[in-house]
């Protein structure tokens, strides 16, 4: 079954068009990473999915359902999530905190029942407080909870993001770039994270420039390039496709190429 | 109940705030201190609902004596016009304010920032305009006098009377506050004022919680702003004007926004200073302004925060 289908999605801004006409069909239980150089829209393209920019043309289903122009709160609850290449945090909150802010979707209260703190509200204020506690271990947080969160290293803030995504219990997760920034030993852990992920029947969409875990890690690869799709394919065939190489020699991309291939 | 689980409360700072109010009059020489205090919890009720909106959920408003307006001429022209009883009126006003918040709230709360702050000032202007205007309901620029809360038998008069009806209310309104923080909705708000993006990819409805804590905050200026009639016994449209609004907006501030307990350091430096510096005559504004600054400069954070960061540096 498709999770994710995005059908002639294009989007343009002030006449450059970011995304021209891309299609993706996203099978359940799957890592699908979307690869390609700098500037080749593939956080558009998470953004038109997302429901965070409305696209000029093309279509997006979600597990079936026609979801074009839903804002990303609608998507949410219909269980999508995502992080954010630069980072989101509610770095006012700690820790703990915004975990449980990941849980909102499945809170139940009204305004009434907060302003006058119900019994309900205690009770569910635990068992948001579980759940988030249950997140943050996932991601590799346990034991930080109370700590403000805009204290945390920068790759810890990455886990966090994912962990506050985790809580919602999306049934598609989108990652932008969970390794930038990551030192090889934190992005082994982001690699463990993300197969734990998909084992536990999420199915993961992956914007990534760290290609040694795009190619270790997905099932399917699409290859963006000036906001058209270059190429679809397992590891292997993305790996050996000469056009691919040839997107990403000779600009920024060149240097991760070439590690993808040693 | 021990004095530790008594200290971990989260009702604690409520329950110190009820003991204040409780304790304070047994200091006061007379009956001008019952005024001031009575003053401070009034306009600490309306820097608590504006704190929840601004230093909460982040969202500015210039316009919130408006609010206080609304609700101060519905315990003046209630009464007078309809013969409605005062507490009515009160209760009315409030809903009126809740209801006219939810109307002007839905096109301006998506706006941002400076603009946020220009469409309310707007909306200030505009309730002040108006007041100033019907003369026939509100005896225009002069201002209209107010009759004298009832509640049933008792005629409420004089400044220790006011005094625990305001401090009463201030520490409800108070424990509302608090309890909404430690609820879904405050989390929410919480999150909104950090991230709207990333607040509204965890499916919260972000235009929503906007409105429902502008709500509650044009709520809680409402009844602040009955209060305030019925405790001067005369309004005139300054009461929703313009400097009314920055007065509020500089107490929560100079408080601490976000914190609860600074919005009545906030009001209380802010309605007693004047008071203080009177001795000092025609200097008395330029001081107030420069102590104001000093505030600022050295607590920038506002009062409580700054000074609650220096215990935890001190505690560790």
């Amino acid at each position: 079954m498709m999770v994710l289908e995005a059908n002639g999605l294009s989007i343009s801004f002030g006449g450059v068009r970011a995304i021209d006409d891309v299609s993706i069909a996203i099978a359940s239980g799957q890592v699908f990473s979307i690869i390609g150089p700098n500037g080749s829209g593939k956080t558009t393209l998470f953004n038109l999915v997302s429901g965070i920019y409305l696209p000029n043309d093309g279509n997006i289903r979600l597990a079936g359902e026609t979801v074009t122009g839903l804002a990303p709160e609608q998507l949410a609850r219909r269980g999508l999530s995502r992080t954010f290449q630069n980072l989101q945090i509610f770095s006012r909150m700690t820790v703990l905190e915004n975990v449980m802010v990941g849980r909102h979707r499945h809170e139940r209260t009204g305004i009434m029942a907060d302003l006058l703190h119900w019994p309900s509200v205690p009770r569910q204020n635990r068992a948001t407080r579980d759940a988030a506690r249950a997140a943050l271990a996932r991601a590799g947080l346990a034991g930080e909870d109370d700590r403000p969160a805009g204290s945390l290293a920068y790759g810890a803030l990455k886990r966090l993001e994912i962990a506050r995504a985790l809580a919602s219990e999306p049934k598609l997760l989108l990652l932008d770039e969970p390794a930038a920034g990551c030192n090889p030993v934190e992005t082994q852990d982001i690699d463990r994270i993300i197969r734990a992920i998909v084992k536990d029947g999420i199915t993961v969409v992956l914007v990534e420039h760290d290609m040694r875990l795009v190619m270790n890690i997905s099932d399917r690869i699409h290859v963006l390039a000036s906001g058209r799709t270059l190429t679809e394919g397992t590891p292997d065939q993305v790996r050996s496709d000469p056009a691919v190489i040839q997107a990403y020699l000779g600009v920024h991309g060149s240097q991760e190429a070439v590690r993808a291939f040693d | 109940m021990s004095l530790r689980a008594l200290l971990d409360n989260r009702l604690m700072p409520a329950i110190a705030i009820a003991a204040i109010v409780i304790i304070l009059p047994l200091f006061f020489p007379s009956a001008y201190y019952y005024r001031i205090g009575a003053l401070v919890f009034i306009f600490a009720l309306a820097v608590v609902g504006l704190n929840l909106l601004m230093g909460f959920a982040g969202q500015v408003s210039l316009g919130h004596a408006g609010f206080m307006g609304i609700g101060a001429y519905s315990v003046a022209i209630g009464p007078v016009a309809f013969g409605a009883p005062s507490w009515l009126c009160l209760f009315a006003g409030a809903i009126l304010s809740g209801t006219v918040a939810f109307a002007v709230g839905r096109p301006i709360l998506r706006l941002k920032g400076h603009y946020l702050a220009v469409a309310t000032l707007g909306f200030g202007l505009l309730v002040a305009i108006v007041l100033t205007n019907e003369a026939g309901w509100t005896g225009g620029p002069d201002g209209m006098s107010v009759p004298k809360l009832a509640l049933f038998e008792w005629r409420v008069r004089g400044s220790d009377a006011w005094y625990w009806i305001a401090g009463t209310t201030f520490v409800v309104g108070f424990v509302l506050a608090l309890n909404l923080m430690d609820s879904p909705t405050g989390r929410a708000l919480h999150a909104i004022h950090d991230s709207e993006i990333a607040a509204r990819v965890l499916g919260i409805d972000v235009a929503r919680k906007k409105l429902t804590v502008f709500v509650i905050s044009a709520t809680y200026a409402s009844v602040a702003g009955s209060y305030l009639a019925l405790f001067n016994g005369h309004i005139t449209p300054d009461s929703a004007g313009f400097l009314r609004s920055i007065e509020l907006v500089a107490m929560v501030v100079l408080g601490g926004m976000g914190s609860i307990v600074g919005s009545l350091v906030g009001a209380a430096v802010l309605v007693v200073l004047p008071q203080v510096l009177t001795t000092f005559h025609e200097y008395e504004q330029a001081l107030l302004g420069l102590i104001v600054m000093g505030f600022m400069i050295f607590l920038r954070q506002g009062i409580v925060p700054s000074i609650a960061a220096v215990f935890a540096r001190w505690r560790k």
